[in-house]
């Protein structure tokens, strides 16, 4: 396959320990890769070619990966978006949200809209890449798979749904080259300028279970998620749609 | 006509024999430099051979008289034949002690050819069933050509058509006895045997000395291969020592993967690594194949990489590395060090452990244990016991070193009945808590060289702030690597298995013991407490302290069979046709004992998966724990009757 496919990764914490590692949806971003793009594959971080965490992805079997070098804070979005541009890709591979840092999922989708690319959320699989079009399955709730077909180039995270990651081995992870790159360093205004607190745990939604028998309890402990009611709109405005988006948060709570 | 034929037919023979010779050791150098004592194993190979070798042969007396009678014989034999008939010393003397010296060749030889009329599965038959026969052409040719000499048949008796005969047996003698040594016949082992116990890897295992730990990689050398890819890449004394095995399979006996019939015979293996060093298939191995796999398809030579040309990876990675085999060797070859080295390739370069293989060492690497537990739980089986620890008393008598164990429920309750027992023992003790590591085991045995390196760097800096007299562990693993791992990487101390602690503790009367109350027990001997350490009367003593009278297992003491969890086994999960345990267990049946004492978490955990009903399964710090007599305290002691509850309704 010809076309060229870079997988973005970042420094991973384990949860139990915090102690830093390779962060599990980002391998698995890189199996991906390996598996569409053997030794073509490039994989790209933004941060410290220091960071010893990083040669668990050279472990993998990468002779190098490019770190754009950035201090801790800078935005990476720009120098992301121009190297990727520069590097003329077709398929960027990347985890969900990230294990370190802001951690706030938003990269892929800031990147996609920079980039004016489709993104693919919870890409599972690739089936076939042909014309410049790539025929995915995307990853839904409950083992669902979704098929696409996407124009290239396209951005696509992925999650738990994607293949496991390979074992990251001492050889190559010693042999392998951190390539620093040097390039612009952006402030991210919006970290400095903004107030971080601690995330407050969404609040569930309420499962009155009037279920008398264990089967039906069973039933209930295993249906969809997803309530009875709920309205389906046809044909109407842009306006009479979104107030009865807003009604339903309001009614919901989401919104007060 | 003889004195013609037969010094010719024996100068070219000897003369074939040593270009033989030339080549195998040219074969053996294809392997990397090792630091060995050329000239020192050669003189101390003699006593290594008659000594230490014989002690093992000595086991099976059948086998050790015929080869004392056969191998003796042969070797006066020759020496004699090359004086009298070589260089025509026709002595009458000479001539009658070589007439003895082929008679007791001879009369060895009947025994070997008796053994293989039916032999047993582990034996390899092709050319060594040919062997007797040889043997007793050899003798019975050289006996007859000597009778002359000895004056006792005068000079040209039989004519011609004798001299003819003998001249046969003579080729077909010294072709097996002198090429067949160094051109890959049967006596191979003899000329390679010889060798490989003058230029063993381990030369502390001879003069009675114990050898188990496995030798570091120097990961500082970037040259140096990471493990054993293809056969060039082990030392070359080790091919020598593949070389020297005579396929008797008293490794496949014992081989616990084998007799679960999974993808493993120590033997073949061996013989795959001599394919591997001389290139060629499998095809002419005439023994047992590994189960499951059949003969013919694999073959390799010294740089081809030998997984999945030459053995497949399940082999290696259905090791238990419980060392039976090594104990059993009368060539005393080391299986586990190869099985380990390849395994280091594997893992190292390929990242390729199979099954659980790659999460146990990332989770080993992230958090210091093999379950990847939160490491702030390590202590929260003693939350409530009041533990010394060391990085607040700075120095005891007894660092108690925990393991792994404290993360599994079941091994908890062992640590809390040690605990129990070093309390009421009254002796100063303190553990590491949370500054204890995973003390790198199974990421050495899964081939993970570089992650045990680092665990054990840690748990060496660790434990060099403090001062303590001596380690006791409760887990053997653990204790085989602080005592015979740790040393090489600059961490020596003095470790003891709480079994061998316990029994200093009686002798010392420092615990106040009753009896065992419970039924009859048999003993497991844990594969690193015994094979690999040499302890196998400590935990009996306790036991015996106890009033148990142990009911021994057919398979104990240095025979005793592995419950399969040692060496990563578990993880790496080979399937075959039974598990090792439910083996094991019924070894512990056939003592009719209602109870098994074992000494080791792994063992407990395979012996305790075992289906019920079964004997129960106790360590011997739980039997010790629940024989302590509680001192009565001062002022009567008030027992609390626990609250009667009424038994839960159920449904």
């Amino acid at each position: 396959m010809n076309t060229k496919v870079i997988s973005l990764v970042s420094i991973g914490a384990h949860p139990g320990s915090g102690r830093t590692r390779r962060a599990e949806q980002d391998a698995r971003a890189v199996e991906l890769g390996l598996q569409l793009a053997g030794q073509h594959l490039q994989v790209v971080h933004a941060g410290d070619p220091r960071e010893e965490a990083l040669r668990a992805y050279l472990g993998m079997g990468l002779d190098h990966l490019d770190v754009l070098e950035q201090p801790a804070g800078a935005d990476v979005l720009g120098v992301l978006g121009d190297y990727l541009r520069d590097a003329g890709a077709q398929l960027v591979l990347t985890g969900s949200q990230a294990e370190t840092g802001e951690g706030s999922g938003m990269l892929p989708f800031l990147l996609a809209e920079r980039l004016g690319w489709p993104l693919i959320v919870g890409l599972a699989e690739v089936e076939s890449i042909e014309n410049g079009t790539a025929q995915v399955l995307q990853a839904l709730p409950r083992g669902q798979r979704r098929r696409l077909k996407v124009r290239l180039p396209l951005l696509a995270t992925v999650d738990n749904a994607a293949p496991k990651p390979r074992q990251s081995a001492f050889g190559p992870a010693r042999r392998g080259v951190l390539a620093a790159r040097n390039v612009m360093v952006t402030q991210d205004e919006l970290l400095t300028g903004a107030e971080l607190q601690p995330a407050r745990p969404r609040p569930k939604r309420l499962k009155v279970i009037k279920a008398k028998s264990g089967a039906d309890r069973m039933k209930a402990a295993t249906a969809k998620a997803s309530g009875g009611g709920g309205k389906v709109l046809k044909e109407v405005s842009p306006q009479e749609g979104a107030e009865a988006i807003l009604k339903l948060l309001v009614e919901e709570g989401v919104i007060r | 006509m003889l004195n013609t034929l037969l010094p010719v037919l024996l100068f070219t023979a000897l003369g074939l024999a040593v270009l033989g010779a030339l080549r195998r050791v040219r074969l053996w150098r294809q392997g990397r430099p090792s630091k060995v004592d050329l000239i020192g194993g050669l003189l101390a190979m003699p006593r290594r051979y008659l000594v230490d070798l014989h002690h093992v042969v000595g086991r099976d007396k059948y086998m050790s008289n015929t080869h004392v009678a056969t191998a003796g014989g042969f070797v006066l034999s020759a020496l004699l034949a090359i004086l009298v008939h070589g260089f025509g010393l026709h002595n009458q003397i000479l001539g009658y002690a070589l007439l003895v010296a082929t008679v007791l060749m001879f009369g060895g030889a009947l025994f070997v050819y008796k053994r293989r009329l039916n032999p047993p599965a582990r034996l390899s038959k092709g050319p060594w069933m040919r062997l007797p026969k040889s043997l007793l052409v050899f003798a019975a040719t050289f006996f007859i050509a000597t009778l002359p000499v000895a004056g006792i048949l005068p000079e040209g008796t039989g004519g011609w058509i004798l001299v003819a005969l003998l001249g046969l047996g003579v080729v077909w003698g010294v072709s097996e006895m002198f090429l067949g040594m160094t051109w890959g016949g049967p006596m191979k082992h003899a000329f390679a045997g010889a060798l490989h116990l003058a230029w063993h890897r381990r030369a502390e295992r001879f003069g009675g000395g114990r050898s188990t730990g496995l030798k570091p990689l120097d990961l500082e050398d970037r040259s140096a291969p990471l493990g054993v890819e293809k056969p060039k890449d082990f030392t070359w004394n080790q091919l020598l020592g593949f070389d020297a095995c005579v396929q008797c399979g008293k490794c496949e006996a014992m081989c616990p993967a084998f007799a679960a019939g999974q993808p493993l015979n120590p033997k073949k293996l061996i013989q795959d690594m001599v394919i591997g060093l001389a290139g060629g298939t499998d095809a002419r191995f005439a023994g047992s194949s590994y189960p499951g796999k059949p003969i013919g398809e694999h073959g390799g030579n010294p740089h081809q990489p030998i997984v999945n040309g030459l053995v497949d990876a399940e082999t290696l990675w259905s090791c238990t590395t419980c060392r039976a085999c090594v104990e059993e060797c009368p060539m005393m070859i080391e299986h586990v060090d190869a099985i380990v080295d390849m395994r280091r390739h594997l893992t190292l370069e390929k990242g390729a452990t199979p099954n659980k293989g790659a999460e146990v060492l990332d989770n080993l690497i992230a958090t210091d244990n093999p379950g990847g537990f939160a490491p702030g739980g390590r202590m929260n089986w003693a939350a409530d016991l009041n533990l010394t620890l060391l990085s607040e008393a700075k120095a005891t008598d007894v660092l108690f070193w925990v393991g792994d164990g404290a993360f599994d429920m079941r091994n908890q309750r062992t640590l809390r009945a040690f605990v129990k027992v070093l309390k009421a023992s009254g002796v100063d003790f303190a553990v590491l808590g949370l500054e204890e590591r995973d003390s790198g085991d199974v990421a050495r045995r899964l081939g993970d060289e570089a992650t045990f390196q680092q665990l054990a760097l840690r748990n060496i800096q660790t434990l060099g702030n403090y001062a303590f007299k001596r380690i006791v562990t409760c887990d053997p693993h653990s204790f085989h690597v602080l005592k015979n791992e740790y040393g090489a990487l600059g961490g020596m101390y003095q470790v003891q298995h709480h079994s061998t602690y316990i029994a200093e503790l009686i002798a010392a009367s420092k615990l106040n013991l009753g009896q065992h109350k419970g039924g009859s027990v048999t003993y497991h001997d844990p594969c690193y407490l015994g094979r690999y350490n040499g302890e196998y009367e400590a935990p009996r003593e306790v036991l015996r302290a106890l009033g148990i009278k142990v009911r021994e297992m057919q398979r104990s003491g240095f025979r005793s069979r592995c419950c399969g969890g040692g060496g990563g086994a578990p993880i790496t999960d080979i399937p075959g046709k039974q598990r090792i345990p439910d083996m094991r267990m019924e070894d512990i049946r056939e003592t009719e004992a209602e109870l098994v004492a074992v000494g080791c978490p792994q063992c407990t955990a395979m012996l305790e998966g075992v289906v019920e009903p079964r004997p129960l399964i106790k360590d011997l710090a739980e039997l010790v724990a629940d024989a302590l007599l509680e001192e009565e305290a001062g002022s009567p002691a008030v027992k609390v009757q626990p609250a009667r509850r009424k038994p839960a309704e159920v449904h």
